[in-house]
């Protein structure tokens, strides 16, 4: 199915969660914040939220140092 | 009519610094006018702020505040001193902005940080060899009252959570996340996001090794919340962190935090 990651057409496994879609991408769930439909997700809703067809993510993702 | 060191003096042609000194403070050995440093044989104007001081010597409190701050935009210096800003972790980018933000006078700040001060710290934080074993917390107090004893510096030395960051940072008007740690970055976003809507919010990601500095960019994420880096650069064996990359992540900080205290977003 498809969705739109950070404004760009991408291919999802239909019901994929968030957390598997995003390790997907080689991130660590973790280190990314997650916006699905306009809405921020808590830490907990990753592994419980689906990916719907047209879905709209926005992925911030941080990498370490400071 | 001249003011020096804040009090009415009476104005006459041709006066030169030297001679007022003479007569007012004669050992004084800083000449400053308007805000700036002169020679003693300045020739005086009227309505010139004259600043006597002998070097090294105590002024009282009023006296020195005034002069610190002589060198801040006129106006910046009013909004920003009763602005009360929090600082998530205290490393490279957290003592740094602290230090740029207590220079010009951001008049509260809220440190926070669990950590001890270790020498592998002193390649890019501003602590001193003789504050390794310290905690971070009282030794930045420390260094910051030395540059600016005017301002409140409160402290929280435990370690932050989902939980309780909106709790240690409520009322703060920007929150800035300097942690070193990625999750720990994604939580503190997460928690002010969905928890601190009201406060301005600067992080950082992406500004480790000695890349190219035009790639640490300031991005809006959306209204009053900003992120810093390159985005790529992550400390890793090496890619380490060093002063000079950190520090311009540190100071697009610091310098957004002065915009949003400024009303600018």
């Amino acid at each position: 199915m498809e969705i739109i990651v950070n404004g760009e057409n991408r291919q999802a496994p239909p019901g994929i969660t968030v957390a598997a879609y995003v390790a997907t991408l080689g991130f660590d769930p973790e280190t990314v914040v997650v916006e699905l439909d306009g809405q921020i997700l808590g830490r907990l809703e990753y592994d419980e939220r689906r990916l719907a067809e047209g879905a709209e993510l926005e992925l911030i993702r941080f990498v370490g140092g400071g | 009519m001249l003011k020096v060191n804040e009090r009415p003096y009476e104005f006459t042609p041709g006066l030169r610094l030297a001679e007022l000194a003479q007569r007012l403070k004669p050992d004084a050995d800083v000449f400053i006018v308007n805000g700036f440093p002169v020679p003693p044989a300045t020739e005086l104007q009227d309505h010139d702020h004259c600043w006597l001081i002998r070097r090294g010597e105590k002024t009282g409190m009023e006296e020195m505040e005034r002069l610190l701050y002589a060198r801040h935009t006129p106006g910046v210096q009013a909004r920003i001193k009763d602005s009360r800003v929090g600082i998530m972790g205290l490393g490279g980018l957290g003592s740094v902005v602290a230090v740029a933000l207590a220079r010009i006078g951001v008049g509260g700040l809220l440190l926070a940080d669990y950590d001890l001060v270790e020498p592998s710290n002193l390649n890019r934080q501003q602590f001193f060899v003789d504050q390794v074993g310290m905690k971070k917390t009282e030794a930045l107090r420390q260094n910051l009252a030395r540059i600016n004893p005017y301002l409140r510096v409160e402290t929280f030395d435990q370690e932050l959570t989902e939980e309780n960051i909106p709790l240690v940072f409520a009322g703060v008007k920007v929150l800035v996340e300097c942690f070193d740690g990625p999750r720990m970055k994604a939580l503190a976003l997460r928690t002010a996001l969905t928890r601190m809507p009201e406060a301005g919010y600067v992080g950082a990601s992406g500004l480790a090794g000695y890349g190219e500095n035009d790639l640490i960019r300031t991005r809006r994420l959306r209204p009053h919340v900003y992120i810093v880096g390159d985005g790529e650069a992550e400390a890793r064996p090496g890619q380490g962190l060093m002063a000079p990359r950190v520090g311009i992540a540190a100071h697009h900080q610091a310098n957004q935090v002065l915009r949003l205290l400024l009303g600018l977003d």
